[in-house]
């Protein structure tokens, strides 16, 4: 037996699950916006899950590497590594900047890993294609969202460096991709400057009376030597050994090695809370202005749907219909809508999220509240709608 | 059929569609999706590990030519890229007051024979006077003192004339030294050669040893090279070596490790050899070109062999993810050499046949489901 609801649905079928799928997309977005906020958390603990560290060693005072800019020194870590608790110790730099390839340029964060091996702080903990890096020099990991391909190679600052593997879901707090790069090369593309500015400095320094002296041959040579060496990196990671707690091992560091250590908490807070945390409001903003407008549209859909079939309405009350029937019918209707609406955006926001951008996290319970969410607003919307069915008056059918 | 079920069976076929996607879509994507993953077989292979360095050309005889005292230059025969023989003049040293000098000491010497033969007539008057002397004490016709005194005239002539023979050897002495000074100001050639460098001009006043032409043999060429310590492991005086230097990256060309370093850099952890060119270059490459090189250590004999994305560290250890029928398994394991195509050899923890995940989508757990697939989805072949 097909209900009254039923009935009225398959009297225009067509009308309604098109006013069902507009509803859906609009759903659709709401789910994406919520997908995109997901996200942006995501990539920031992404980015502290693919260190592989328990422990970041940053330069004193700093918010340090991810937040703030931070440098220490690469010596740094043998003195770490020996401390009570630590299982491995490895320094790490972090460049954010665009790298050539062919004609266009990616922009991207290159990550300087220290020789070792697989698995060790700061590599790429697992890929999707090719290998890990094998040379000390000139061999890059890059994300799959960078575009690159095996076997491309990449032009960082003046050295060109082939791409041996790939990674996915590696990016920064912003989402740009992560490449990664040998430590060694990572620290001269971090401070090398460009060939005019070094002669440049040549200049400016064989100018200088007090290093170009005639009676000391070699001292120039050796300022200038001096003056193309970099030795710092932007943190050490620090992975803890079974049984020791992060703030045992990060005391000591502190008040010995006089440098800031966070953990693993403290990072999440720096990067959720201070780092994309402007951002996040701004689309939390926006999620909560789509909803509210979503809302009303679906309130204004169901009213007008119900403001369509007055008449009809009107002949039920004219024929003895019992109000809980028409208001039963009106409420199965919303709750169909909203039921189709969802499924829609449902899939909608699914097939949508892979072709943005930056990463869209569609999160099963954001899903589940999604639905209970358009299920609470198609019931109090049909209110309305119902209310204004029950004072329909039955002559209306007649008349008017 | 009644209208009202045709119209049923449209909103059916409408709907239906749609929830099968709905149910595709919460199946295959979020948390009860399965995760992509590529597996390899374990295979027992042999291996050719190699090591790899960067490294500068350089010359392995450099000669600093310059004068031996300070002085200015006056004229140099050489530019930078001329070749010259063994025993070549590349230029003189200005000698500025030497020649001066040796005249002054030529007359001096003159002056010096001259003081000679006075003081030889003094001691022949002065010993033929003792002569006389003598003859007369014995007729005693003189005083014994006088005697004396003629004695001591004689002596003191003869310490006289010593001293005037040995002015003169003094003199010559000198004159030979700055005759020979004046040989040094000719700046030779010590070997056949290459000029690199020219760091003074005719004029310029240098100091002793300062390098005036810098001179090279072309012939033998090296890399200063440097290894990674950590991954330098094998490297010994010998091996072959290929080398790739960065104006020519499409060419390789052959050389041989001929000594590693016994001081290691501490700062920058690396370790330091010597790399040989197999045969001279042409053209010769500059010096001071960054050049790779690597190294090949001797073939290892067939172990199990893994692909070195496989190697994941869960809590601490370092292992593989092992595909087995009722799902994955983290099996530890412990690692041997590995090549530059990063294929690494396990010593202990997996046998050859043994299923192993190598890349995935997402880091794996042990109770995650997985989709074994040719190729992750999204890497383009």
């Amino acid at each position: 037996m097909i209900s009254l609801a039923g009935r009225d649905i398959l009297h225009s079928w067509g009308k309604f699950v098109f006013t069902g799928i507009g509803l859906g997309l609009l759903i659709g977005v709401t789910l994406t916006m919520a997908g995109v906020y997901r996200g942006m958390v995501a990539d920031g603990k992404a980015l502290l899950d693919n260190s592989g560290a328990d422990l970041w060693v940053v330069q004193q005072e700093t918010l340090g590497p991810y937040a703030e800019s931070s440098s220490v020194y690469d010596d740094l870590w043998r003195g770490i590594r020996t401390m009570p608790g630590v299982a491995a110790a490895a320094n790490v730099t972090y460049l954010t900047m665009q790298i050539r390839h062919g004609r266009r340029d990616v922009r991207a964060m290159v990550v300087g890993i220290m020789a070792g091996n697989p698995g060790d702080p700061g590599w790429p903990p697992h890929l999707v294609a090719g290998r890990q890096i094998t040379r000390g020099h000139y061999e890059a990991v890059a994300d799959i969202a960078s575009g690159f391909r095996l076997g491309d190679e990449l032009k960082i600052r003046r050295d060109r460096y082939k791409v041996v593997g790939l990674t996915r879901r590696m990016v920064s707090s912003n989402g740009d991709p992560m490449v990664f790069i040998p430590l060694k090369d990572a620290q001269a593309a971090q401070f090398l400057k460009d060939n005019d500015a070094i002669w440049m400095q040549r200049r400016r320094t064989e100018a200088n009376p007090a290093f170009n002296r005639p009676t000391v041959p070699g001292l120039l040579e050796a300022v200038l030597a001096s003056q193309t060496v970099n030795n710092q990196v932007n943190a050490i990671l620090v992975r803890l050994a079974p049984g020791y707690t992060p703030e045992e091992v990060a005391a000591p560091i502190r008040r010995w090695k006089r440098l800031t250590v966070y953990d693993r908490s403290q990072m999440e807070e720096i990067l959720i809370g201070k780092l994309i945390a402007t951002a996040a409001k701004q689309i939390g903003m926006f999620l909560v202005i789509l909803a509210v407008v979503s809302a009303a549209i679906v309130a204004f859909i169901i009213y007008t749907l119900t403001m369509d079939k007055i008449r009809e309405i009107a002949v039920l009350k004219l024929i003895g219909t019992r109000n809980r029937t028409i208001a039963r019918m009106i409420l199965l209707q919303a709750l169909a809508l909203g039921a189709i609406g969802f499924v829609v955006g449902k899939i909608a926001a699914t097939f949508a999220a892979p072709h943005f951008p930056k990463y869209v996290l569609l999160m099963p319970a954001d899903s589940l509240a999604g639905f209970f969410a358009v299920m609470l607003i198609c019931v109090l919307a049909s209110l309305v709608a119902i209310r204004l069915a029950l004072k329909v008056d039955p002559a209306e059918a007649i008349g008017g | 059929m009644s209208p009202q079920k045709r119209r049923l069976m449209a909103l059916l076929l409408a709907l239906l569609p749609l929830l099968g996607l709905f149910a595709h879509v919460a199946v295959r994507s979020g948390p009860l999706a399965p995760v992509a993953v590529t597996v390899t077989t374990v295979e027992s292979q042999p291996l050719n590990p190699a090591l790899f360095g960067i490294g500068t050309v350089e010359a392995r005889y450099s000669y600093k030519i310059g004068p031996t005292a300070a002085g200015r230059v006056k004229h140099l025969f050489v530019d930078v890229g001329d070749r010259v023989k063994a025993g070549q003049v590349l230029g003189e040293m200005d000698p500025v007051d030497l020649d001066a000098r040796i005249r002054a000491q030529e007359a001096a010497l003159k002056a010096a024979r001259a003081a000679v033969r006075q003081a030889e007539a003094k001691a022949a008057y002065a010993r033929s006077q003792a002569r006389r002397y003598e003859k007369l004490l014995r007729a005693r016709s003189v005083s014994e003192e006088q005697v004396a005194a003629k004695r001591q005239e004689l002596a003191v002539a003869e310490a006289a004339l010593t001293a005037a023979r040995d002015e003169v050897h003094r003199i010559q002495a000198d004159i030979e030294a700055l005759i020979a000074q004046r040989g040094y100001l000719k700046l030779v050639a010590p070997v056949a050669g290459l000029v690199v460098a020219r760091q003074a001009n005719p004029g310029t006043s240098v100091m002793a040893g300062q390098a005036v032409v810098e001179v090279i043999d072309p012939t033998v060429l090296w890399i200063d090279a440097r290894f990674d310590q950590i991954s330098a492991g094998g490297l010994a005086p010998g091996l072959p070596a290929k080398i790739r230097l960065r104006s020519r990256h499409q060419q390789l060309f052959g050389g041989r490790v001929l000594r590693l370093e016994p001081l290691a850099d501490s700062v920058t952890q690396e370790m330091r050899a010597k790399i040989l060119f197999e045969e001279a270059l042409r053209p010769m490459p500059p010096l001071g070109e960054l050049a790779e090189v690597t190294v090949a250590l001797p073939a290892l004999p067939a172990r199990p062999v893994i692909p070195n994305a496989a190697i994941r560290e869960v809590g601490g250890r370092r292992g593989v993810w092992l595909l087995q029928p009722d799902g994955l398994r983290f099996v530890p394991v412990r690692l041997g050499r590995s090549d530059l195509d990063g294929r690494v050899q396990v010593l202990d923890g997996l046998k050859e046949g043994e299923r192993i995940v190598v890349y995935s989508e997402e880091p794996l757990t042990p109770r995650i489901r997985v989709e074994v697939v040719e190729r992750i989805p999204g890497v383009t072949p």
